[in-house]
Parts: C-alpha cells; structure tokens; sequence
C-alpha cells in the first residue's frame, strides 16, 4: 500500500470531482489497514460504482496529516464528501455499519 | 523497575517497594515550592499523574510544568490537550503570565489538540490508537521534546467505546513514553471512591499528585499532596497551593531552613525612647517584632511611628492594613502629627488595604509576597496578623506567619507584626496566636487604669540578643507623634497620667531632691 495514492474507480467519473471522497488513514500495512482497504473498496464498488475516490494516507510517512483530520486511531475512514464530515474507525468489517456511518443506501442485489 | 532489598522511604502504604531512592533522577517542574517538597521535582523519563476535580488547576500544574520546562531548564515540551482547543489554552495560560503562543512560534513548545467527539465516529471492526502515537511522536521531535503534558487523556474513554482496546492502547502509551525518557504530565479527574475515574493510577504509579479545592468557612483553598512518589522520599502533608498572577504556588512550610542571615545592624524605631529601652539604637534588622495590645491601646499609631521614621530615613516602607482604608489610615495619623501621606507621594510608603476575610491565609500570603517583590521594601508591617483568618483559632495562621517571617527575613527586611489581643484578663500565652516564639521582639501596649484614668503602658516582654529594659513605661499621643514619658518617681513608686503631669508641675516648682527623673531624651 503506497501512502497517498488515490484509486480511482475503473469506470472515470462523469463529474471531474467524484460525488464521494472518502480517505482512509492507515498506519503501514498491518493486517487492520489491509483488511480495511480491502472491505471499503468492495463496498464502494459494489454500493458506489464510479461515484467514489478513494485516498489512502499512511501516517508513518505523513505524520503531519494526523492532526488535520483529528485522527486518532487507525484505520480511520473519513468521509470528506459529501459533507458533514463523518469518521468510522476499525476495519471496517461491519458492511452494514459501514454503510450506516457513511450514510450509503445499499443498493437492491 | 529493578527490584532491591532496601526500600525506599515512602509514606504511602500501597506503593510497591522497590526503587532505590537516589536512582531516580529528577526535572524540576519549576512551580514554586513543589520542588521543594518532592527534593528536586517530578521523576524524569517517567510519568507523573495529576488526579483532581473539576476547577482545581490540573491544566495550569500542566501548563507550567511544559511552560518552565521550556523557558527556565531548557527542556522544550509537548502539550497534547483532549478538552480544551489550542486558543483556549492560549488564553486561558496568558492569564499566568505565559505566552505560549511565542513558545510555539520559537519552536519550544508543541501543542496539539486532539478532539474526540462520539457523535462523529462510528466504530466498526478492529483498530487502535496508533494515529495518536504518530501525533505524539510527531509533535516531540518536531521541537525535540523532554516534556509531555497530556491533559486530560481519560476524555479518550468517553469518546471511544471499546475500553479494553483503550486500556490496552493507554498502557502502551505510558511503556512509549519511558522508552523515550520523557517526562511526562498527565492529568486526570478525580473519583469518589478510586483515584481517578478510570483506573489511570494502575498505569501511571511513579508519582501520584493530588491537587484539591476545598471550602472552609466560605473561604476557598487549593491544596496539593504528593500521593506517592516511586523511589524518592517525598512532603507528605497537604500543602496550600495557589493559582497566583505568575503561576502556581505551592507554599511548604517543612522545606523551611532556619538559615537567615543575622545582622548586626539596627532599626531605630523612630520612637526615641524605645529605642532607648533595645539598648539605645531599636530593633535588629530583618527581625520579626511583634507588637500586642488589645482594643485602643494604640497599636497602630505605634507601627505608623515606626513606619514614618524609616521613610525618613530613606526607606521603603510597606504597610498592609486590615483594618483600615489607606486614606482613613494617613487621615487618622495625622491626628498625632505622623504624616504619612507625604511619604506615600514620594514614594517611599506603599499602604495596601484589603479585608481579610476576602480571601484565604494562603492567598494573602501569596499577594504579600507579590506585593514586596514589586515594592523591594525594608520593612513591612502587617496591621494587624489576628485580622487575617475570622477565626483566631485557625490552624493554618501559625503556618502562614512562619512562612511570612521566613519570607521577610530572607528577603533582608525587618517585619512589624501587630496583634489584636481580646481581653485584658486572658494569659499572654493564649493570646498570641501562638506565634510569640517565632517573634524576635515582642512589644505589648496596654490600656492601665490607675485611680479613675486610663494611661497607656508600653513594655518589651522579649528582646532577642540584646539586653532590654524591663519597666513598664506610659507613653501617650500628642501633636508630636509617639511619645514615652519619662519615669516620674514618686517616693520611689512610678507616678502615671494625671497624678504624674501633676507631681512633675509641682515638682518643677519645688524641686525637691527626692524626685528624680530618669533622663533620656531623643537625640
């Protein structure tokens, strides 16, 4: 996992800005972060298909950008838009209280 | 922690025993007074627990330890707060004469405020709490921190809901913060029937402060003890502390040396007769004199006697007056020809006025002392000490005179006490507050009624280091200030008042050879 890299979904967005930002704090790549990346990326796929950026920033090389988003522990999810800002922090391996967090409507299987 | 057979002196029965006391190096915390009674400071590369309620100072004990570390030992700091934001530090620490925003900017110090809002986060899965290591980590080597004050860290469970992740982050923090020797801060709230709320003081068990703020007939006072205090012997009493204009001060009285200087040289006391009775030339210097005397017996008039010669003389003068406004204080002076307001204008006299029931002993202390920082007299009175609690009986008046006397003598100036003694009938020893041994001099005034008149009386009870006279001589107030009148002997026996300003007219008359007159006039 690169810090800072953001991964666009395959399909571009049809606005320049995608109507989702979410970022994802992680602090290297320990089995938390991994799992996290891994369980929001198939969420956003599967609710969010081509509306959504992920940006993954590791600590260990930005610590600076901890304090910025009130960071405290990891993995936290930010949702930086749309707004309010909204946080959920762990592995994200409660599909349904993520999408509860992040305030997604699951979209009919 | 290496274990040993010898322990430690400790006076908490619950600390393990262990450390060695003279391993445990020492960062002195620069608030005023708690060095003293923890020998040299918090134990440094360790953290120190502050436990107190709500309003009892624990953000301003951090606020300097990080402050002083800073500007005074060079020891440049961390401050991660919970509660409050940076500005509201800022602010609130400029009211202790800090600028911590110029800390900040010279790269002394780092804040960091870490908000923790349950409402905005949503937990899911497994985490812990890395990203407030990577903040602290941060923070210290962005200024080269020695210091950490973290304030308040229990905020943290009221913001996060899985407390065993909590417990076990918090413990890891503590082992990071020694594993980097920094001396840390952390402040917590107090419990009824723990320490703290959460248990922090199973974490944190090198040293345990308690700070506490109590009200005891409607007068308020800060007090701090040192709990515990791994491998260090340590004050174990409850020690008044405040929140003054420079920071906190925490007033021990067992830190007290006798050590002062004794000199040789005199105070004349303006009254040339007294002076005459401590061996010619008045009080030594940097002494304590205690002047007693109960109703209208004039003690007052007396000081301010003392008060004015010294400004004559060139002096600074300080009076603190409890009992009279600075302007009723010069009007009434005046009356027997002391003209203090001459010297107020030069300069020479500074009058502080202030009901005592106003604030605690300790806080009286604490201005007094700020009072003759900024005014560098060499004699202060205090009109008068009985006035400074309601109560005569309280117990922390001796303690506070003796750090008073303590403080004046040290500080190179003389110190004229007065004291209101209740009736005439009560023994000199229950009237003095107990405080007479602390006294070099002790002056009493009393009110002597002798065939229908009241005639004042003045005798020296104690002089200390010099030989004394031991009459009881009459002095009175005129157009000439203070005066005490000569002896009139009246076939051998001491005439006062009326009968005495009658014998010595009729005596000037007749000269007889049997009356003599003791003859010391003022030089």
């Amino acid at each position: 996992m690169k810090s800072g890299t953001v991964e666009r979904p395959a399909r571009p967005a049809k606005a320049s800005e995608p109507e989702w930002q979410l970022r994802l704090y992680v602090a290297g790549a320990t089995s938390k972060s991994v799992a996290a990346l891994a369980n929001l990326q198939r969420m956003c796929e599967e609710h969010l298909a081509g509306r959504y950026e992920i940006e993954v920033i590791d600590l260990l090389v930005n610590p600076k950008l901890a304090a910025g988003d009130q960071i405290l522990a990891v993995p936290t999810l930010v949702r930086k838009f749309p707004e309010p800002i909204r946080k959920i922090i762990g592995d994200l391996s409660s599909e349904e209280r993520v999408l509860v967090g992040l305030d997604i409507k699951p979209v009919a299987r | 922690m290496k274990q040993s057979t010898k322990k430690a002196p400790r006076s908490d029965a619950s600390a393990a025993p262990g450390d060695i006391g003279a391993a445990v190096s020492k960062a002195q915390s620069g608030i005023d007074g708690l060095d003293e009674i923890t020998a040299g400071g918090l134990p440094r590369g360790r953290p120190s627990l502050v436990i107190g309620g709500p309003g009892c100072g624990k953000t301003m004990f951090a606020a300097e330890f990080i402050v002083q570390g800073a500007t005074r030992f060079g020891e440049p700091g961390v401050f991660m707060m919970f509660e409050e934001t940076a500005d509201e530090l800022v602010a609130n620490v400029r009211s202790l004469g800090f600028d911590l925003d110029r800390l900040v900017r010279d790269g002394k110090v780092a804040i960091d405020y870490v908000r923790v809002e349950r409402a905005e986060i949503e937990e899911t899965g497994q985490y812990d709490l890395e990203g407030l290591f990577i903040r602290l980590a941060h923070a210290v080597e962005s200024v080269g921190a020695k210091r950490v004050a973290l304030d308040t860290l229990e905020a943290l469970f009221s913001g996060l809901s899985d407390h065993a992740v909590l417990r076990a982050e918090l413990r890891r923090l503590f082992r990071w913060l020694k594993d980097r020797g920094l001396t840390a801060v952390i402040t917590a709230e107090r419990a009824a029937e723990t320490l703290t709320r959460y248990g922090l003081e199973e974490y944190v068990a090198d040293c345990v402060i308690l700070l506490d703020h109590r009200v005891v007939d409607q007068v308020s006072t800060r007090r701090l003890r040192v709990v515990k205090y791994r491998g260090s012997p340590h004050g174990t009493n409850e020690y008044p502390f405040l929140i003054g204009p420079r920071g906190i001060v925490v007033l021990p009285i067992t830190s007290l040396t006798l050590d002062h200087d004794a000199p040789l040289e005199r105070l004349p006391t303006g009254i040339g007769e007294l002076d005459a009775m401590l061996a010619g030339e008045g009080f030594f210097r940097n002494s304590a004199v205690l002047i007693s005397g109960s109703p209208g017996t004039g003690k007052s008039s007396v000081v301010a006697r003392i008060a004015e010669a010294a400004c004559e003389r060139g002096e600074r003068v300080l009076i603190f007056s409890y009992e009279e406004s600075s302007n009723q204080l010069i009007r009434n002076m005046r009356s027997i020809a002391i003209d203090l307001e001459r010297w107020t204008k030069k300069g020479l006299l500074r009058i502080h006025s202030s009901r005592p029931t106003l604030q605690g002993l300790e806080q009286h202390l604490v201005q007094m002392y700020e009072a003759v920082r900024q005014f560098q007299p060499s004699l202060v009175v205090v009109d008068p000490i009985s006035n400074l609690t309601m109560h005569t009986d309280d117990a922390g008046l001796k303690p506070m005179l003796m750090r008073l006397i303590d403080f004046m003598k040290k500080s190179d100036i003389t110190g004229v006490y007065t004291n209101l003694v209740g009736n005439e009938g009560a023994t000199l020893a229950e009237t003095q507050l107990g405080v007479s041994s602390l006294m070099d001099v002790w002056l009493m005034l009393s009110n002597v009624a002798v065939e229908g008149e009241r005639t004042r009386a003045l005798q020296i009870i104690k002089s200390r280091g010099m030989p004394h006279s031991n009459l009881v001589r009459e002095f009175v107030f005129s157009d000439r200030g203070v005066e005490i009148v000569d002896v009139f002997l009246d076939a051998g026996r001491p005439l006062t008042g009326r009968r005495r300003v009658g014998a010595q007219a009729a005596n000037a008359a007749r000269r007889p050879p049997s009356a003599q007159v003791a003859r010391r006039r003022k030089a």
